[in-house]
């Protein structure tokens, strides 16, 4: 029957030894613990929802800049294609210029060729006419030398210009 | 599980049963007995002024402890126990070795009857009790500094720390968050002491040498004592549901107004839970120390009946301890599990509420 009989002695200590182990573990054992536990059980669900949430932006910066690099793609080429315009045109333009330049400059080379062969007639005729002139004196000298040969001159002229005058 | 308990208390009865006769009948033979199992098994289970280390020879070699006790009429008395050894008398206090207080220290009064006084001594148990309460504290505050200064971002513990983490976690999710439900952040702190403060008794219980080997969790008074506490845990904060299902449950109503049969029962079943916890603990531990020492006394008891008779019994003995040290392992285990959970179960039957009854 001992062994069924609780003994006061061994009650109070275990009164004190439990209360004693109990504060001091309730209050500096198991809530460090059990805290920390869930504690990083949270931030492990934290770093899980950022990872997840990091990949989405990963794959989503991908397809941007893949758009990106297709758009720049297509800007390259109209670029392109606009410069070759561009230079196309500069061409055509340079080539007409030069064209009309030369064609101005043909002209007027062509102007003054026509000129100066003008000039050059003109030349010639005024000479020719001088010449004529000073042949003319020649041979009207000589044959004026005489008195009634210059008498009869005069007045053959004097009857042109009667005539003329009638 | 059970049955092997039982047959293991078969077997303790048995040996216990046949001993005294045995002993009685080498008496009458003139002979005596070497070997006195029921002296063995009880001293160690039975509580002790003093701490028996081993006999070497004739000689017993104990750690004396102190005994306090405080007398009627003179008052406190702190003294050694080595003083009331061999039922010597000291300042009027002896170790009774007959009646009702057999094996206690009582106080002869001046008309020579003997009257147990109020004792708190620091026996065998108390001290072991203490020991272990120690060891509990340095553990678990030990484990708990390591989470000083560390961040939920740094690495889990590894080694101890980290079979500690997964031990105290596993009772606190599986045992106590499940069964007590969503208050159970007010109950974790005493339910995880309970858990560890039975579990280390239960473990230091079976080593057999100095620090462990004291009969602390096998003892009435110290079960007894955690089931007051799991006691006033579940009454003093029982919600107005748990008190309605007491004394006004759910059942037909003759069976509640002229005669209260219903609330008799369950008012009794309120007292009968700590009851249960409180014998389940002790008989098993109690018992699982009984057997472990009856099966190593068979080696002795054998020793005087011929040489092929005792090598067999020695082997078989010796496989028996074996393996009723590893169960004993396991029951260390399992007993403060089934403590703790159905302490839990009772806490969260005591906060039950009526959204979650209907």
């Amino acid at each position: 029957m001992e062994l069924l009989t609780p003994d006061f002695g061994t009650f109070f200590w275990m009164l004190v030894s439990f209360i004693i182990v109990f504060v001091i573990l309730a209050k500096f054992g198991f809530p460090a613990l059990v805290n920390m536990v869930n504690e990083r059980k949270q931030y492990i669900d934290d770093s899980l929802k950022s990872a997840r949430e990091a990949n989405e932006k990963l794959s989503h910066i991908k397809e941007e800049s893949e758009s990106i690099l297709v758009e720049a793609r297509k800007e390259q080429a109209r670029i392109l294609k606009e410069a070759m315009d561009t230079r196309t045109q500069i061409v055509n333009e340079a080539r007409d210029k030069a064209k009309a330049e030369g064609g101005r400059l043909l002209e007027e080379a062509r102007k003054q060729i026509q000129k100066e062969k003008d000039d050059a007639i003109r030349d010639i005729r005024k000479q020719v006419a001088e010449l004529s002139v000073e042949v003319a004196q020649k041979v009207l000298r000589k044959q004026l030398s005489s008195e009634v040969e210059q008498n009869g001159m005069i007045e053959r002229m004097l009857d042109e210009v009667s005539d003329s005058k009638k | 599980m059970k049955l092997l308990r039982h047959f293991g208390l078969f077997l303790l009865a048995c040996l216990l049963g046949v001993m005294p006769l045995h002993a009685a009948g080498e008496e009458v033979a003139g002979e005596k007995s070497t070997v006195d199992v029921q002296e063995i098994v009880f001293g160690h289970i039975r509580d002790a002024y003093e701490w028996h280390l081993f006999t070497l020879g004739e000689k017993h070699v104990s750690i004396p402890l102190p005994v306090i006790v405080y007398s009627q009429t003179t008052g406190w008395h702190a003294f050694s126990s080595s003083r009331l050894g061999h039922g010597a008398e000291y300042e009027g206090f002896h170790i009774a070795s007959e009646g009702s207080y057999a094996g206690k220290v009582v106080e002869t009064t001046p008309d020579g009857q003997e009257v147990r006084p109020l004792d708190i001594s620091i026996t065998k148990t108390a001290l072991s009790l203490m020991i272990n309460s120690l060891l509990l504290v340095l553990i678990m505050v030990g484990v708990a500094r390591w989470y000083k200064n560390r961040k939920p971002s740094s690495e889990a513990p590894k080694g101890f720390v980290g079979f500690m983490e997964m031990f105290v976690m596993m009772i606190h999710d599986d045992v106590i968050v499940s069964c007590v439900g969503k208050d159970y952040k007010r109950y974790a702190p005493y339910l995880l002491t309970a858990f560890f403060f039975i579990f280390i008794n239960n473990l230091m219980g079976l080593v057999p040498i100095f620090p462990g080997g004291g009969n602390v969790t096998g003892n009435i008074a110290i079960t007894l004592f955690l089931a007051l506490m799991t006691f006033l845990a579940v009454n003093i904060f029982g919600t107005k549901e748990y008190w309605k299902e007491i004394f006004w449950p759910d059942v037909p109503t003759w069976l509640k107004v002229p005669v209260p049969f219903m609330p008799v029962i369950e008012l009794f079943g309120v007292f009968t839970k700590p009851f249960a916890l409180t014998v389940r603990l002790f008989a098993n531990i109690m018992a699982g120390h009984a057997i472990i020492l009856s099966l190593v006394s068979i080696i002795f008891i054998t020793a005087s009946l011929g040489a092929v008779l005792s090598t067999s019994m020695t082997i078989v003995s010796v496989l028996f301890s074996i393996f009723m040290s590893c169960l004993e392992i396991l029951v260390a285990f399992i007993q403060a599990y089934v403590f703790t959970m159905l302490s839990a179960v009772f806490i969260g039957l005591s906060r039950v509420r009526h959204e979650e009854h209907a």
